[in-house]
């Protein structure tokens, strides 16, 4: 029988408004009887496009065209509807990211499990309730009768996607394609995923997974493809890829990857940030406080968000604040950026008190500390263009004729070019418009930049870049930075001490090397063993 | 997020940000093109009648009653003798003017009403919210009706009852407009810059809750033509031998089953200025949605 | 789980009476804030008699301190009286329930038969599969709401009535004359609705979990009607006030049009005639219809969508 996907010299193309835009140019796949196979690549590289082709979901607009493309031993380019119809659930399944929105919200998770069985006339509709009770079994939810009859916003995250896998397998198939199944999912949970996963690939299923993660896809693939712009860059082993990647987007690829080991190093290949000269950075310890909190507690009803919290932040020294989703990270983000009142505890900026007065004292200080968010283009007047922007955050002094010259200073700061003065952000990329919320941050020169998730929504180049240029001013400016992120490549990489959070408290914090190597508390080792690393030897 | 308004009759929702209401249209806008046409030969009919129409609307010719439309009369000839395409242009200036003075009530007093609540804080807010949220509880033409009946019939108090039944939800969905862009990351953000409050609500709160009204306005008077034309129907509207729409399609109703355009053909000029008004307001609303995306 | 939801259902019947009585006492300012003499208001064209005027003052309590008149006039309206009509000399509950039979067959029939039509378009227009029809069907429901629905009432009676005989011109006898006056209170229904609900299904078809369900061999016609339309039905719920509204206004000018008796007719006579009393008792009672639609349209939604039944 052979391979169960194969699939040579595929191409999707997508008939827009805009024209015709090619989503996969010509790639060749083939995934064998349980095999895992990875298809990696950052967001446009048509990945996705190819996993939703083999189920035949690629779009209403999409012309599909190879010169083979065959499931289980049958050409399917052919297919119609019904006959993919037979083909999806039965002989490959997808799974998509987070199961809150792939899970039909207002449907019982067991109603969604059921249906594929109903669909397919797989078991007799008496025994539907005691499979779908099995099927949840098999991807380990706990007490799974009861689980069956609750919605998918009743459930936690790792539960929900385990539900939507466990419906992936009523149709017992013999492929499963998963994309990007654990990229909502917090660390430890996407750990449990991904061994589930694995279990399954150990018991005989086929696994095609798609993501945009290296780190991720190496824990169990057999195979890695890595994509770019619809066309296959490079593939093969998981373990020689790693290795010894041959196509230089590869190794691009997996420099740009932040962790323990890229410390000090530049993320990315391609300067595309001003170059400053670089002080070398000294390692002594800053001596004069920006930033004081002691015992922030934050409640909301009965339920404490945020529990004696206290840390100090030093001139020009970065604390990265790591935490999974609900640790409370992001509540103690806010009430140091003065856009929330703690219920106990103080904050004290520039040795003035920062908590507990009101706006009105507190607005000559703003200036000083910044905020950068996760998502750039929400903190953007939507009429504004990126001059108005920037130029809001400018010293009221400078005079109206001096103002455009200091954005295009700043942008040349920040690696962009004075001709997006007059463009809005929404019309620019992903990673221009994080760079346009730094320059926005700079403007004022403050001592310290709150940043809240600043990369998580950015591809991993992009992500190298942006990482590169805040490391480059902090360097240049010596600006303080609190630098709160689920990612602990990421804060390991940029952090002089860190702080770890778990519901609402904070279990261990130092230096950075120091709890990252030595980690004493019982969370932060999880966590760190949660980690996919990267084995990369022979790598800086 | 998207603010619903209950009783819009067309463009029911109101696409504030982010998500793509439906799938982007790939059509020749023909719609568009003649949506404005027709706009531009009311806008004609209403500021200079006598260039479409030079004759008189109220000039009665007792030998040519309920002639069927033909060269001479384009729109027939009414019970009177009157031509309908002359009352039909002439009309236009009285209907419009009507929906145009109605809208401007509902909506200036629905913007003021709709800043106050969505700017201030809880008690005040909660109670205009809760009166307003009451107010909506009468069915438009019931209510304009009750009015009517206080006040008595006519152009004036037509214009005041529209005016006044549909401001109330035009405050309601301003209110939801600014709390929306209240509750905005750029406005937080703002405030990490250290604008003071009036700053803040003048530079990023007010203009971007006050974007879409011009869209709101222009459907908002669509709306604002059809219950006239329903009230004035029923007679409490401008008298007769005012050539109004809607009391054209009252006079008219008696001689439906001989003389159908006296009813139709000033009924389908009411049609045809909805239709271009709802076109006209969506189209705009899509550019809108489109430039916030 | 079970209490969370009894708390949420409460709240929304409180929020119900609240509305109910605002309304209520909106209805009643504007009867006092009306220029002139209250009790000339309340008259209208009645006969005047100096017996008529004391048996207002009786009624109303206009002797008595505002407040006191006003709590009274929220006594009686909380038991059901809703005051005399001077111009008719009759109680109005008992001039309202005369004429509710009517205007109630009516209504229902046009609300069953536009919410089905609207589901019918929506689910037939759904999605891209039949560009062209979504198009004619489009247009269709833009001219069905921007037409005043007593002109679509003037048109089916000039072809159907007048041209083809097909269905009486007037009157209400037998179910032949309710066909016209139902089709036309129907249509703009229709058209608004189907519009609502297909922009709801637009929306729900382009969410992940419906393309899960589609990747589970689902034909499209189950991932349309389980998954996609119970989506597009809740923005469609919350429209239920405005439906009601519709139809009583509605009715009021098609029973013009079709010559039926009913609400709609006394209540015009009672505008025209100024008679106060039925017109207030008209507004306040349609006013608790829409509190009482409406909070059974979220009491819907709650059932619909479980995401809502948390605090």
């Amino acid at each position: 029988m052979g391979d169960l996907v194969a699939v040579e010299d595929l191409h999707v193309t997508f008939d827009t408004p805009a024209g015709e835009v090619a989503a996969v140019r010509g790639i060749d796949l083939t995934v064998a009887t349980g095999e895992c196979v990875a298809i990696v690549g950052e967001s446009g590289s048509g990945k996705s496009v190819t996993a939703r082709t083999l189920v035949g979901l690629a779009g209403r607009d999409a012309r599909i065209e190879a010169s083979r493309l065959e499931l289980a031993g049958t050409d399917v380019r052919e297919h119609r509807p019904r006959d993919w119809r037979r083909v999806r659930g039965r002989i490959a399944a997808l799974v998509l990211q987070d199961a809150l929105v792939s899970l039909d919200p207002l449907r019982t998770v067991g109603a969604e499990i059921a249906e594929v069985l109903a669909s397919h006339d797989i078991v007799r509709r008496r025994e539907r309730a005691g499979r779908v009770g099995h099927l949840l079994d098999l991807v380990r939810v706990p007490e799974p009768q009861r689980r069956a009859r609750q919605y998918p916003h009743q459930l936690s995250g790792g539960l929900r996607q385990r539900a939507l896998i466990a419906s992936a397998l009523a149709g017992e198939p013999a492929l499963l394609i998963a994309d990007e199944p654990t990229t909502a999912l917090d660390v430890t949970v996407q750990a449990q995923i991904l061994a589930l996963l694995a279990e399954r690939l150990a018991a005989g299923l086929s696994l095609l997974l798609i993501s945009h993660d290296l780190a991720v896809v190496a824990q169990v693939a057999d195979r890695v493809l890595v994509m770019r712009d619809g066309r296959v860059v490079e593939q093969g082993p998981t373990d020689r890829l790693l290795r010894a990647p041959e196509h230089p987007y590869t190794r691009q690829l997996l420099d740009a990857v932040p962790s323990a080991s890229s410390r000090g190093r530049r993320l990315s290949t391609t300067t595309t940030s001003a170059r400053v000269e670089l002080p070398t950075r000294t390692e002594t310890r800053p001596t004069d406080t920006v930033l004081e909190a002691v015992g922030l507690t934050k409640r909301y009803g009965a339920h404490t968000v945020v529990r004696d919290v206290g840390f100090r932040i030093g001139q020009g020294e970065t604390l990265g604040l790591v935490g999974e989703s609900g640790s409370g990270k992001s509540t103690v983000a806010r009430i140091v950026a003065g856009l929330l009142h703690p219920d106990a505890g103080t904050v004290t900026f520039e040795r003035t008190p920062w908590t507990g007065i009101p706006e009105r004292a507190r607005r000559t200080l703003r200036r000083q500390l910044q905020v950068i968010s996760q998502d750039p283009l929400s903190s953007f007047d939507p009429r504004w263009t990126v001059r108005q922007v920037i130029a809001e955050n400018l010293d009221s002094g400078i005079a109206r004729t001096d103002r455009t010259d200091h954005v295009v200073e700043l942008l040349h700061r920040v690696g962009l070019d004075r001709n997006l003065l007059h463009r809005h952000p929404r019309a620019l990329s992903g990673g221009q418009r994080q760079r346009v919320a730094i320059a926005r941050a700079i403007a004022p020169r403050p001592s310290l930049i709150v940043c809240d998730e600043p990369v998580s929504a950015l591809d991993v180049s992009v992500q190298a870049q942006v990482l590169d240029l805040l490391a480059d001013l902090r360097a240049a400016d010596g600006t303080a930075l609190l630098f709160i992120s689920h990612d602990l490549g990421v804060v390991h990489h940029l952090a002089d001490r860190v702080l770890v959070m778990a519901d609402g408290e904070v279990v261990e914090q130092g230096p950075v090397g120091d709890v990252f190597t030595y980690p004493r508390h019982d969370y932060t080792r999880a966590l760190l063993a949660a980690l996919p690393a990267l084995v990369t030897a022979g790598r800086p | 997020m998207t603010v619903t308004l209950d009783g819009l009759p067309a463009g029911a929702t109101v696409t504030t940000s982010g998500q793509a209401a439906t799938r982007p249209r790939r059509r020749l806008d023909i719609g568009l093109l003649a949506a404005g046409a027709y706009l531009t030969v009311l806008l004609v009919a209403v500021l200079w009648p006598a260039a479409l129409a030079p004759g008189d609307p109220l000039a009665a010719d007792p030998r040519n009653v309920l002639s069927a439309p033909d060269s001479g009369h384009w729109f027939g000839t009414d019970n009177l003798g009157r031509d309908v395409w002359t009352r039909v242009v002439h009309g236009a200036g009285h209907s419009i003017t009507i929906a145009v003075a109605a809208t401007a009530i509902a909506v200036g007093g629905g913007v003021l009403l709709g800043l106050l609540a969505g700017l201030t804080h809880r008690v005040a807010d909660e109670t205009l919210s809760r009166t307003l949220d009451a107010l909506s509880a009468f069915p438009t033409l019931l209510l304009a009706m009750l009015f009517i009946a206080i006040v008595g019939p006519g152009t004036v108090s037509l214009i005041i009852a529209i005016g006044l039944v549909t401001l109330p939800r035009h405050a309601r969905v301003v209110r939801g407009l600014t709390q929306l862009v209240r509750r905005c990351g750029y406005v937080e953000q703002a405030v990490t810059f250290g604008l003071s409050r009036p700053r803040l609500v003048l530079r990023h709160i007010l203009p971007n809750a006050i974007g879409p009204i011009p869209v709101l306005a222009v459907i908002g008077l669509g709306e604002a033509v059809l219950i006239a034309a329903g009230l004035s129907f029923l007679g409490m509207g401008p008298q007769p031998p005012s050539p109004e729409w809607g009391a054209m399609l009252s006079e008219g109703r008696n001689y439906l089953h001989v003389a159908w355009w006296m009813t139709i053909l000033p009924g389908l000029a009411v049609t045809a200025t909805v239709v271009s008004l709802t076109v006209l307001g969506r189209h705009w609303q899509r550019r809108l949605d489109g430039r916030q995306r | 789980m079970g209490r969370v939801q009894l708390r949420a259902v409460l709240r929304r019947v409180a929020a119900g009476v609240v509305v109910l009585w605002v309304a209520a006492t909106a209805a009643y300012l504007a009867v006092l804030a009306a220029p002139g003499d209250t009790v000339d208001t309340l008259i209208g064209d009645g006969a005047d008699t100096p017996q008529i005027r004391a048996a207002i003052i009786a009624e109303w309590g206009l002797d008595r301190p505002a407040l006191l008149q006003y709590l009274d006039y929220l006594w009686r309206l909380a038991h059901g009286d809703l005051g005399r009509s001077y111009l008719l000399q009759r109680p109005v509950a008992e001039v309202i329930g005369e004429q509710l039979a009517p205007t109630l067959i009516l209504s229902l029939a046009a609300a069953t038969l536009g919410v089905l039509l609207a589901l019918i378009i929506a689910a037939v227009t759904a999605g891209d599969r039949r560009p062209w029809l979504r198009r004619l069907s489009s247009g269709t429901e833009l001219l069905l709401v921007s037409t005043p629905p007593f002109l679509i009432g003037l048109v089916l009676l000039s072809v159907l009535s007048f041209r083809l005989g097909l269905f009486p011109v007037a009157g209400d006898a037998g179910p032949r004359a309710l066909v016209l006056p139902a089709v036309t209170l129907a249509l703009p229904i229709a058209g608004l609705l189907a519009q609502v609900l297909r922009d709801g299904v637009d929306r729900a078809l382009d969410e992940p979990f419906v393309l899960t369900a589609r990747a589970r061999g689902l034909r499209e016609g189950v991932v349309l009607a389980r998954h996609a339309l119970r989506h597009a039905l809740l923005p469609a719920v919350t429209l239920a006030g405005w439906l009601f509204g519709t139809l009583l206004g509605g009715a009021v000018i098609i029973e013009q049009v079709f010559g039926r008796p009913g609400l709609g007719q006394v209540t015009l006579t009672a505008v025209t005639g100024k008679d106060m009393p039925v017109v207030l008792a008209v507004v306040t009672l349609s006013a608790a219809v829409y509190v009482v639609v409406n909070t059974a349209a979220d009491l819907v939604s709650l059932l619909v969508d479980p995401r809502l039944r948390r605090s």
